[in-house]
């Protein structure tokens, strides 16, 4: 048992603090989910990837730094503490690039990479289907073979960042009529400007297209941009499902500092004793999930598979992040009504939390039955 | 950074939890609470022989502490068998004892404390109850008046708890005086919350187990009730609480920081009694029974919430921690 980081673990940590006390934007940048926004988060990206913290646990060839699961959470708790803004690369970051890096050839590594990690591509996922929901094993959006590649047919919904960004992942029914439903899918990506793409924004909450529905009528893919063996997708997919679950999504860093946050706005306040419990319970549930992360990656670093312990951090998390908005609103008073700030777009997508990335109702199936090992019964 | 336990205190863990599965401590609990303490005393002094006293005690005193994980480990395997007695309040008397600047009487009584023929107990203040004084050999309270601590002459009648094998009890006033301004008293009190987190803790995984098995073999409607989904959500809550509380716990092992080991305490506290109400509601008429073993885990949790710092008491805790951190790192971004 030890929570002490190595020496170069801190220097890591001191070099990180140190770039990004002198690059963050002093000014809090528009929304992410505005035009103008989502450029002035690509200008950012371009500046993190220019110094090559962008993607620290990337291999250096793709402009990482190599950094192992350790340096990442100490790289996110300093990117949080320093007030920096919300990652728009996030989605391919975290669930594409872990998927080609296990799965994809090296020529798709060294082509979709770089300009990942540098913003100029930013990707939205496109798993959800209108009648699909959580349950991804039901999707009809379809790939049809053809000469040297596949046609997409269909309606994915939701894709998150889909209303700016430039490309899509996502999984295409290959093979009609196979046995079981998660068989005969294939892991594809797509350009969201190719003909046949319509990109159709939906507001959310608060208005902002934050995700979009996308229409594919017969859209070419070539196959280089087949990611692993057609027909597999299923199990290609649900390896990134795990991280996007797990920590790689809602690193600690990000809860500790917005528990730092949420203390520093109790205390403006003036202490109201109504909020007391509710404070501290922020305070205590981002150590708890820090800790938590802590043992996680210690397995993980000794060759632990993820597993389904993931679920257990999602429904952690996303209950969290709501509980601890909700006492920022209150605290506000009349102005946690208003629109524009850090806390009222940190709440409204703090309640996505628990219907995305599978909803809570499929993660607590996901704990009751494999790690409590209670019987499968009806839904 | 490893932050997990090696294979040496998992075996610990797992050779107390055979040790007192064999125990049958049910039936050893049911004797605790009618005043019996024989079956009690022997299962003490297994414990005792298992190292679990010494882990608090330094080497000078016959222990081979101070070793928190590996007393969180014990505790956490005792909450998980609901053994009864002043366990977290002979770890405090030896944290206490152990700390005082004039080592007389730790020379005197902590070796006793520690091969478990002696049982401890403690007042946490100044004329407040202290468990299972009747039992305990060593009886430390603290002075109304000058706040010293004492050796207790005596105690005064059990006053029935909702947890029938906790037994509080008045202690006598006056005694031999220990210390003026015991040094270690805070220091003791992280102890003790931290033993009591880690209780909690295997008390709450303890109902989480027992409840996962009968909601699996108990049926309605033709199928086991553990495939009714709303059944599975419940339990799979009480798993997400006790697994965020886990980590906190054995953190607070690690730093014994006073704010890390309060957060550890309502937390843990705050997951068992969770549980706890969803082993009842799940099990039913026949958890809210006496007679089914199940009442024994259902009380402890319930009082272990407010012993040694109530909920309330631990988020202060937490709350004015976080509070002076600020306060240095903002003094510190002045400075710069």
């Amino acid at each position: 048992m030890d929570l002490t980081h190595s020496p170069s673990d801190e220097a890591f940590r001191a070099e990180a603090r140190a770039w990004l006390r002198a690059h963050v934007p002093s000014e809090r940048l528009p929304s992410l989910e505005t035009e103008e926004g989502f450029a002035a988060h690509r200008v950012w990206e371009a500046e993190l990837a220019a110094d090559r913290w962008s993607v620290v646990n990337w291999p250096a060839e793709y402009g990482g730094r190599d950094a192992d699961l350790w340096r990442w959470l100490v790289f996110e708790e300093e990117y949080y503490a320093a007030g920096a803004p919300g990652r728009v690369v996030q989605n391919g970051v975290s669930l594409l690039a872990p998927t080609l890096f296990d799965h994809g050839t090296r020529e798709q590594r060294a082509r979709v990479l770089p300009p990942m990690a540098s913003g100029e591509v930013v990707w939205a996922q496109a798993w959800s289907e209108p009648e699909a929901g959580s349950d991804l094993a039901a999707l009809t959006s379809r790939a049809v073979r053809t000469a040297g590649g596949w046609l997409l047919s269909g309606q994915k919904t939701w894709s998150s960042r889909a209303a700016f960004a430039d490309r899509a992942f996502g999984l295409f029914r290959s093979e009609p009529g196979t046995p079981k439903p998660h068989q005969g899918l294939t892991y594809l990506m797509f350009d969201l400007r190719a003909p046949g793409v319509t990109v159709r924004p939906i507001g959310r909450l608060d208005g902002r297209p934050a995700f979009a529905e996308l229409f594919l009528d017969e859209v070419f893919v070539p196959d280089e941009d087949v990611i692993g063996e057609p027909g597999r997708g299923w199990r290609i997919a649900m390896s990134a499902t795990g991280s996007e679950r797990g920590l790689m999504l809602r690193s600690p860093g990000r809860f500790l500092a917005s528990a730092d946050r949420l203390l520093a706005l109790w205390h403006a306040q003036g202490s109201p004793a109504s909020a007391h419990d509710r404070v501290a319970d922020a305070l205590i549930g981002a150590r708890a999930y820090q800790l938590f992360t802590h043992a996680a990656a210690s397995r993980l670093m000794e060759g632990a598979p993820a597993g389904p312990e993931s679920s257990l951090n999602k429904v952690f998390w996303s209950e969290y992040d709501i509980a601890l908005h909700e006492t920022a609103l209150e605290l506000l008073g009349e102005e946690g009504g208003a629109a524009d700030t850090d806390w009222s777009e940190g709440y409204v997508f703090s309640l996505a939390g628990p219907i995305y990335a599978g909803t809570n109702e499929i993660q607590r199936d996901i704990i009751a039955e494999r790690l409590l090992g209670l019987p499968k019964g009806r839904r | 950074m490893r932050f997990l336990l090696d294979t040496e205190q998992r075996a610990f863990a797992g050779s107390l939890d055979a040790m007192l599965t064999a125990a049958d401590t049910p039936s050893v609990v049911r004797a605790w609470g009618r005043g019996e303490h024989g079956p009690g005393r022997a299962l003490w002094s297994r414990l005792a022989k298992a190292g679990v006293f010494a882990l608090a005690a330094p080497e000078t005193y016959d222990g081979v502490g101070p070793l928190p994980v590996e007393l969180a480990v014990a505790f956490v395997e005792l909450g998980r068998h609901a053994v009864p007695g002043p366990l977290v309040e002979t770890v405090t008397a030896a944290v206490l004892l152990a700390g005082l600047e004039d080592p007389g009487p730790a020379e005197r009584l902590l070796p006793a404390l520690v091969s478990g023929e002696a049982m401890a107990t403690v007042a946490p203040g100044p004329g407040s109850y202290a468990l299972d004084g009747d039992a305990a050999t060593t009886r430390l309270s603290l002075d109304p008046d000058t706040g010293g601590l004492r050796l207790s002459p005596g105690h005064g009648p059990v006053r029935p708890s909702l947890d029938p094998a906790r037994r509080p009890t008045p202690l006598s006033p006056g005694g031999e005086l220990l210390a003026t301004h015991p040094p270690a008293l805070a220091h003791a009190l992280v102890w003790a919350r931290l033993a009591v987190a880690a209780q909690a803790l295997g008390l709450g995984l303890a109902l989480l187990d027992r409840t996962v098995a009968y909601v699996g073999q108990r049926t309605q409607f033709g199928v086991p009730i553990g495939s009714f989904q709303a059944v599975k959500h419940r339990l799979a809550d009480a798993k997400v609480a006790l697994e965020f509380a886990r980590p906190l716990v054995f953190g607070a092992a690690v730093t014994l920081d006073p704010a890390d080991v309060a957060a550890a305490k309502v937390t843990a506290c705050e997951a068992a009694y969770a549980t706890a109400r969803t082993a009842l509601q799940l099990h039913g008429a026949i958890g809210y029974t006496a007679e089914y073993d199940l009442s024994l885990w259902l009380t402890k949790a319930t009082a272990l919430r407010t012993v040694w710092g109530s909920p309330g008491e631990c988020r202060g805790t937490v709350l004015a921690a976080a509070a002076r951190r600020s306060a240095a790192l903002n003094a510190d971004d002045r400075r710069r």
